[in-house]
């Protein structure tokens, strides 16, 4: 099968006809998961056995003449740090040793309920806290275009194993752009739903507020189709929403005239590269082609982004993370000779660096005579910002931007340089302030070969809407080339 | 209290509300199960485990707000209070800070400073404001006894952890030892009495913190105030807080300094001491829990709660007072717990009056529910029964002495008042003929007594008496008895 054509759908159909059947399919994606794991490091666990009894269970239902699961045999990667049962949660960390969780996260769960086959979990920047899978305890994630380059992050394994088509579709985690920004810099496509669309439950928290499980695929129709089984109110989440979840795949109609697509021109100018503006540029120029209205718009609040989500983030993460303290799992420093030693020691040596440096700054800002100066303050801007997104949505029914302000970069590049490391979540982290939904679809490669992502925002519970405009875009401009390390090859294997 | 000083008390209470779950999971709140055998990703603090608020909560908290007098927020927030212990899984407990649950409550009961036997001296009214009552999760325990390698390993229980409870918090409104003491029994049986919290000190399901500062009478500023912990009784608090106000009255006057600290009292010896550990000043860092929405409380539901609240107690009380004329100890003793009160309620429309059932209640019934360690609701004799048996007693068919019997063999045996005054042949006899029968069979047995009766010797009355009441096996009307002798004797 060529790469392009590895999808849900086309998985769905051949293994329905018989081309292939549900285990070889799944089987075959464990296979290069193992096979590229040494040039990519995706992966940090591969689940073989697992994966191949949950295959031979689906077939025997099959055979048995039950009906169809809408993902029967889909090979699903699922990010280390989203419970699975039976399998690691390490959350790209030395802190939690050999732990396994006893339960699994209501997405995955629904997910499975739905045939999808997890095949394994996939390697992240240490509690999802990066932009480019550097911060992982077991090792940089490398991008599948380029392994030179970073596949971006913190959701990185699992944007580079759908890149180079270990799997079709895989969940990763946003608290500021976590999935949309590898998305961009895989050239795939990358979904964060509204927050409340998709239960946390089962997601190991890094900020509570502003985290979302989200989804990667090759193209619209499977992000849309892995949104339909996993989205609904949990009652194990009380901040999911009861909200109604309406059919996503009849809302990819391409029909976009008239759809009102605001850019805020004032972002588009510093610190954006030469190529990802002009991509831009032609994405804006072929949605007007479409029948869209292109207009600007004014976000006065947005170019503080960054400054309020590492204030919240880190505050959240400061209390978040106070749970690893071995005493109850994961690792515990030896031979500590009281209890403060024992958490100041395990605390220590279990996280790393910028693991601790957010966790330091969380706590300060969140001190006693600090806490009005900057954690009330940032919630105070976040809330301007909402506003500003009211304000927009009253005159726009979507927002266009870049997804990230260059296509990928070199490893090591940034690692000395934790502010310029921040500046990649300057257009998507706004999303997860707010909490509306931004997609990030591949919109042509840079002069260097490297993906372009084109990122689109709608208003909160407009999944379909928003969806529906990138599949417009997408089916008239997909992205035709393919990674230099990829599973399939484009002969029909 | 030393002339010329003045203290100053504030108190604050955590109750254990009566759920059957925890606040934010499933798990059961059982006492005294397996160490960690009532625990759940949730409240095991698991990585991506979320907290869920349980409505029940809200529902007894509204409760327990209710009864104290307390306003209800429309709105509440839970906010996230951060600290290292083994005990708490998640490295923050989910408490409520600067928007709680209930806030600006005002009581007001009865209090009496107590003589040197603890007798009350003179019950007076008094009132106190109530800061707020906040909901919030309990923490785990550690255990350090009965396991092996004690000396070299810690355990942890988590069963605990996440019960729910109330913290109930006052102003610095009381000025004695026994106010606080009064106020704790009050919050107590009210607390109870809603069906909020079984409010057990011992059970360890109510707990108590007081701070106590003294200062010269006419100071407008507070002194500074130590914090009381380890106070397991309504008593031992009482007791500790007198301790702490000598100790500190007699540190300044000597030109000592009181410091500010957290001390335990230790009722063996009969003091406060320092809390040893050297712990740093905490910042908590308190912020708003992201996990859980803002508890919106509105006033239908309000209404709801507040529908199906009993008479509160107090009310209760002065009900007694107006309604039966009861004294107040009379009506304190018999609102002392919900199901007495209910109890006596039903025994006084089955009496034939009120203040008898008072009497029987508190004594008599009282004497055997203790005797059997029962409560009201558990009392083998019926409030109706009860009735039933002082009717027999005011229609003088047995008398109060013979009632008491009866009383005492309707609790042996479950049986009715009318079984048991039939078997023992109680009932009294008051036929005129059959009495005079025996009345003349007596005289005409002792011509002797006859005689000397006549003559004078009016004390062998009694004698008559009783030959008659012993020929009648004691079930003779003493009152018949009585006409019918004096009547034939003096013929
Ligand atoms: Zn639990």
């Amino acid at each position: 099968m060529p790469l392009s054509e590895y999808n849900v759908e086309s998985i769905r159909s051949r293994i329905a006809s018989g081309e292939e059947s549900l285990r070889d399919t799944v089987n075959r994606s464990l296979d290069a998961a193992e096979r590229l794991n040494e040039k990519l490091n995706a992966f940090l666990e591969i689940d073989r056995k697992g994966a191949l009894a949950r295959a031979e269970e689906l077939s025997a239902n099959q055979q048995a003449g039950e009906s169809g699961l809408p993902l029967a045999g889909v090979p699903l990667a699922v990010k280390d740090n989203i419970c699975v049962r039976g399998l690691q949660a390490s959350c790209g960390s030395r802190i939690l040793g050999p732990y396994h969780p006893p339960y699994s996260a209501t997405v995955v769960e629904r997910l499975q309920a739905a045939g999808a086959v997890v095949v394994g979990k996939t390697n992240l920047d240490e509690f999802a806290m990066g932009s480019s899978n550097e911060n992982s305890a077991f090792g940089v994630v490398r991008n599948p275009w380029d392994t030179e380059r970073v596949p971006g992050g913190s959701s990185g394994g699992s944007a580079a194993a759908v890149a180079a088509g270990i799997v079709p579709v895989a969940l990763g985690s946003e608290t500021g752009g976590s999935v949309r920004q590898p998305a961009a810099l895989c050239g795939i496509v990358g979904l964060k739903p509204t927050y409340g669309r998709l239960s946390r439950y089962g997601l190991v928290a890094f900020a509570s507020s502003l985290d979302h499980i989200s989804i990667f695929g090759r193209n619209v129709r499977d992000v849309a189709e892995v949104l339909q089984v996993a989205a609904g109110r949990d009652p194990l989440d009380a901040t999911s929403a009861d909200v109604d979840v309406p059919d996503y795949k009849a809302a990819l109609t391409t029909d976009i005239k008239g759809v009102r697509i605001g850019v805020p021109r004032a972002l588009l100018s510093e610190g954006l590269d030469a190529d990802v503006s002009e991509r831009i540029e032609a994405a804006i120029e072929a949605y007007r082609e479409l029948g869209a209205e292109v207009i600007d718009i004014e976000l006065p609040h947005a170019k503080y982004c960054i400054a309020v989500y590492y204030v919240i983030a880190t505050a959240e993460a400061s209390s978040n993370l106070a749970r690893f303290d071995g005493v109850r799992y994961g690792f515990r420093a030896e031979e500590a000779k009281n209890l403060r030693e024992m958490y100041r020691r395990t605390r220590d040596e279990g996280f790393g660096a910028e693991v601790k440096r957010r966790i330091m700054l969380g706590t300060f800002v969140l001190s006693s005579g600090y806490y009005d100066a900057y954690y009330r303050k940032a919630q105070q801007v976040r809330t301007l910002l909402k506003i500003d997104f009211e304000h927009a949505f009253g005159v726009c029914d979507a927002i266009l931007t870049p997804t990230t302000p260059t296509p990928a970069f070199l490893i090591g590049e940034k690692v000395d340089d934790p502010l310029s490391m921040y500046l990649n979540d300057i257009y998507t982290c706004t999303a997860n302030l707010v909490g509306v939904p931004g997609i990030s679809v591949p919109c042509g490669l840079s002069k260097d070969g490297l993906p372009v992502g084109l990122q689109l925002m709608s208003r909160h519970w407009d999944e379909a809407g928003l969806l529906n405009l990138a599949h417009a875009y997408e089916s008239k401009h997909p992205l035709l080339e393919r990674p230099r390390v990829s599973a399939l090859s484009d002969s029909t294997s | 209290m030393k002339d010329g000083w003045e203290t100053i008390i504030g108190l604050e209470i955590h109750a254990q509300l009566s759920t059957e779950s925890k606040i934010f999971c499933g798990c059961s709140t059982r006492f005294g199960d397996e160490p960690n055998a009532n625990t759940c990703p949730v409240c095991l603090g698991l990585p991506g485990s979320l907290p869920v608020l349980n409505r029940r909560v809200v529902e007894l908290g509204a409760r327990a707000a209710l009864a104290l007098g307390l306003q209800i927020n429309e709105r509440s927030i839970f906010a996230r209070k951060n600290y290292f212990y083994p005990d708490l899984p998640k490295g923050y407990q989910i408490s409520q800070y600067d928007q709680p649950f209930s806030e600006r409550g005002e009581l007001e009961i009865m209090t009496a400073e107590r003589d040197e036997g603890g007798h009350p001296k003179e019950w007076r009214p008094f009132r106190i404001r109530i800061t707020r009552l906040h909901l919030e999760e309990d923490a785990g325990k550690n255990v350090h006894e009965g396991l092996p390698d004690v000396d070299r390993y810690s355990y942890i229980d988590l069963n605990r952890a996440g019960t729910p409870l109330a913290e109930i918090v006052t102003e610095p409104d009381f000025r004695s030892s026994w106010e606080a003491y009064d106020y704790v029994n009050y919050v107590r049986r009210a607390l109870q009495w809603v069906g909020a919290s079984e409010a057990d000190m011992e059970k360890g399901n109510l707990r108590c913190e007081a701070n106590v500062s003294v200062r010269r009478i006419g100071d407008e500023k507070f002194g500074t105030k130590v914090e009381l912990k380890n106070l397991n009784s309504v008593r031992f608090m009482q007791r500790a807080i007198e301790y702490e106000i000598e100790r500190q009255i007699n540190l300044i006057e000597s030109g000592g300094r009181v410091v500010q600290e957290t001390r335990l009292w230790d009722e063996r010896a009969q003091e406060t001491r320092p809390m040893r550990s050297k712990e740093e000043a905490h910042d908590y860092r308190y912020f708003p829990e992201p996990d859980l929405p803002p508890l919106v409380v509105t006033g239908e539901f309000i209404e709801t709660v507040r529908a199906t609240m009993p008479e509160l107690p107090g009310a209760r009380l002065r009900r007694f007072v107006d309604e039966y004329k009861l004294s107040h100890s009379d009506a304190s003793l018999l609102t002392s717990e919900r199901a007495l009160a209910d109890y006596y309620e039903r025994a006084v429309k089955a009496s034939p009056n009120a203040r008898a059932a008072a009497n029987w209640v508190r004594s008599e019934l009282l004497r055997e529910l203790e005797a059997a360690n029962l409560s009201a609701e558990a009392s083998p004799v019926s409030p109706e029964e009860l009735g039933r048996l002082l009717h027999t007693v005011e229609e003088g068919k047995i008398n109060a002495k013979q009632a008491k019997d009866v009383l005492v063999e309707m609790f042996k045996t479950g049986k009715s008042a009318d079984a048991v005054i039939q078997e023992r042949g109680l009932v009294q006899m008051s036929d005129e003929g059959e009495i005079d029968r025996i009345v003349d069979e007596v005289i005409t047995a002792n011509p002797k007594q006859l005689e000397q009766y006549r003559a004078g010797k009016e004390a062998l009355f009694g004698f008559f008496v009783g030959q008659v009441m012993k020929a009648s096996k004691g079930k003779a009307n003493p009152k018949i008895v009585n006409e019918r002798l004096k009547a034939k004797l003096s013929q």
